[in-house]
């Protein structure tokens, strides 16, 4: 509408019902101690990724041969790994690369998943059964394994490591988003439009998607820890980030041969992962939980 | 003699129901079964019946929100079965709908600007610098002030919700409304307000309605003429005097038999169908209504009656119903 064009009573703000939403939500997430854990952990991970690799003194792919294989120390934080480098720099460095794996890895399979999801469960039908035989055959594969098949097809790098997680991610969420769609088109908020001469387009993407929005970004959050795991484990077996990249798949992988003598080199990349999938995890548990009308 | 607006043809509608391994179809749901009848410009048709006999459902076929399986729908000289989706879309600017539910039928999430605006936006009724004007005079027209423009529907009541709905069909400037049900979701109050404001605007804006209701109290306060449904067929039609006066059919007898009367001292005369309704998936031979029917005969039972006309029926009051005159002789007596 024109924008010259003033609303009237200016000065009564009527409630967004999003935004009273989005504030009931806040109310339930801040009350989940444990989820409030997972999301500042969450913030704490995205900003070190942004800031840390500059107050690292060290760098974290040059060599270091004599100070290699050193414990846990003052100068060496979390120690150095077989090549002498800094493990502490290392994960600190690997953390951009972790979360840009979960971030665009879930952008892309929430985005096809999504798509196709909505397709479904709209049009119904035929269009409905061939889009969800095919994502039950990509379920039938444990992730990894499906993640393993594509990466060896495509090669082994970082950025087919990404598209192979975002294949498998597809299926979840086509499944959601059909369930929801099919829920959502059924309501005569959908028939009003439609008798109107809304096209399948303007339905679909403003009215049936909006309102199916917190099953999807619950299930993004969630399946960002996923997707970290899937990728550290493709790392692990060497068909992700190659060296050397720190990448804490790799590093997990370069640690095991040094396990029993020296096992902080597998341990604090380790843990790391863990750290993260578990941030995400209880975050996503948490957001879902407060999205849910039905929890009080 | 006025035009006729809207003609249907032998619409049926058919629902699948699919079973087995293969999902293949096993039978249907005969919601509509070869129903014709025709809506005069300026009219209000009223489709009554029990649920499940399938008025909402002939409205709905109307507007192809669901395909109907076979028949005509020929508005003003159009056929809109034939029409591919495109041109179905631009043709909808002239059939609208209010529905039931006024909590279920608007988006929860757009404002009543937004609701308004989409409508003109897809029909492309006005040019936007005018159509906040347009707005405030619909909003306006349904009763409701100008600063309600920029809420939401948790905001509103009931009724206040089923007025946003009739601006929303009035925003793109229908001649037919079909109204499903449009207040039974509403207080007693409320509907009369609701119905008064139709009324006042089918005088203002010229309209045409296809009321569908199982309320006979508001049919016979809006309606000109009234399509009795029972089981997917049409048992009786006629203008509404003549019908309440005179009905000829015995279900249309016994529908408005249940009409309460505000009066205890009144001798009741309700007439008390034996049994239910029987499924539309596999429904009665015959007359449809001959399992229940006080009067039935083996007729009833082999042969399907027509709409027909006999005398003192009158303005195109027909009844389909074998034996019209004999009930109306007293010659045949109900058999409970």
């Amino acid at each position: 509408m024109a924008e010259t064009v003033t609303s009237p009573n200016k000065e009564v703000k009527p409630p967004n019902p999003q935004i009273e939403n989005l504030k009931i939500v806040w109310k339930k997430l801040k009350k989940n101690k444990i989820a409030m854990a997972g999301g500042f952990l969450i913030l704490f991970f995205i900003l070190a990724s942004w800031i840390g690799p500059l107050l690292t003194t060290m760098d974290p792919s040059q060599p270091n041969i004599p100070d290699r294989l050193q414990g846990p120390s003052a100068e060496y934080w979390f120690g150095t790994d077989h090549q002498g480098r800094d493990i502490f720099t290392r994960i600190v460095h690997g953390m951009s690369i972790t979360l840009y794996i979960g971030f665009v890895s879930v952008a892309l399979g929430c985005v096809a998943g999504v798509f196709l999801g909505l397709i479904s469960g709209y049009y119904g039908g035929r269009t409905d059964t061939v889009i969800m035989r095919i994502m039950d055959v990509l379920l039938a594969f444990p992730g990894i394994l499906l993640a393993l098949a594509i990466v060896s097809v495509l090669g082994g790098s970082l950025n087919n490591v990404i598209i192979a997680v975002g294949i498998f991610s597809i299926p979840v969420f086509a499944r959601i988003v059909r369930g929801s769609a099919l829920a959502v088109r059924k309501l005569e908020y959908i028939d009003a439009v439609r008798a109107l001469g809304a096209s399948d387009t303007r339905i679909i993407f403003k009215h049936v998607l909006p309102n199916i929005m917190s099953p999807i970004i619950v299930q993004a959050t969630l399946r960002i820890a996923t997707a970290v795991l899937t990728a550290s484990g493709l790392s692990f077996l060497g068909l992700g980030a190659q060296p050397p990249t720190p990448e804490w798949g790799a590093m997990l992988s370069a640690g095991r041969n040094y396990m029993w003598e020296h096992p902080h080199i597998a341990l604090f990349p380790g843990l790391a992962i863990v750290a993260v999938v578990l941030a995400f995890n209880l975050f996503g548990d948490g957001l879902r939980d407060a999205l849910d009308p039905k929890m009080k | 003699m006025t035009t006729e607006l809207l003609q249907v043809k032998n619409l049926k509608q058919y629902f699948p129901i699919k079973g087995g391994l293969l999902g293949r179809k096993i039978n249907d749901v005969k919601a509509v079964d070869d129903i014709s009848f025709s809506i005069k410009a300026g009219e209000t048709l009223s489709i009554v019946g029990e649920s499940g006999c399938g008025k909402s459902t002939t409205g709905r076929a109307i507007l192809r929100l669901d395909e109907p399986t076979a028949g005509e729908i020929h508005f003003q000289g159009d056929d809109l079965l034939s029409l591919n989706k495109k041109e179905m879309r631009k043709k909808r600017k002239d059939l609208q709908i209010i529905f039931q539910d006024p909590y279920a039928s608007i988006n929860p999430r757009q404002t009543v600007r937004q609701v308004l605006n989409e409508a003109m936006e897809i029909q492309n009724v006005l040019p936007k610098e005018q159509r906040y004007d347009r707005m405030i005079e619909l909003l306006e027209t349904v009763g409701l002030g100008p600063d309600k423009l920029d809420r939401f529907p948790h905001e509103f009541s009931g009724g206040q919700r089923q007025r946003i709905g009739i601006a929303r069909a009035l925003a793109v400037d229908p001649k037919l409304i079909i109204c499903d049900e449009s207040v039974s979701a509403l207080d007693v109050s409320i509907q009369a307000q609701v119905l008064n404001l139709l009324k006042k605007l089918q005088r203002e804006f010229d309209l045409t309605y296809l009321f569908i209701s199982h309320d006979l109290g508001v049919v016979r306060h809006i309606s000109d003429r009234v399509v009795v449904m029972y089981l997917g067929k049409i048992v009786e039609i006629g203008d509404k005097k003549s019908l309440f006066d005179n009905p000829k059919h015995p279900y249309t007898k016994t529908l408005l038999s249940a009409i309460p009367v505000p009066d205890p001292k009144r001798k009741k005369d309700q007439i008390i169908l034996k049994g239910d309704v029987p499924s539309p998936i596999d429904p009665p031979t015959g007359c449809r209504f001959h399992t229940r029917c006080p009067f039935a005969t083996e007729r009833c039972v082999t042969e399907v009656p027509e709409l027909r006309n006999t005398t003192g029926m009158k303005n195109g009051h027909e009844s389909a119903c074998h034996y019209i005159e004999e009930i109306e002789s007293g010659e045949m007596k109900p058999k409970y």
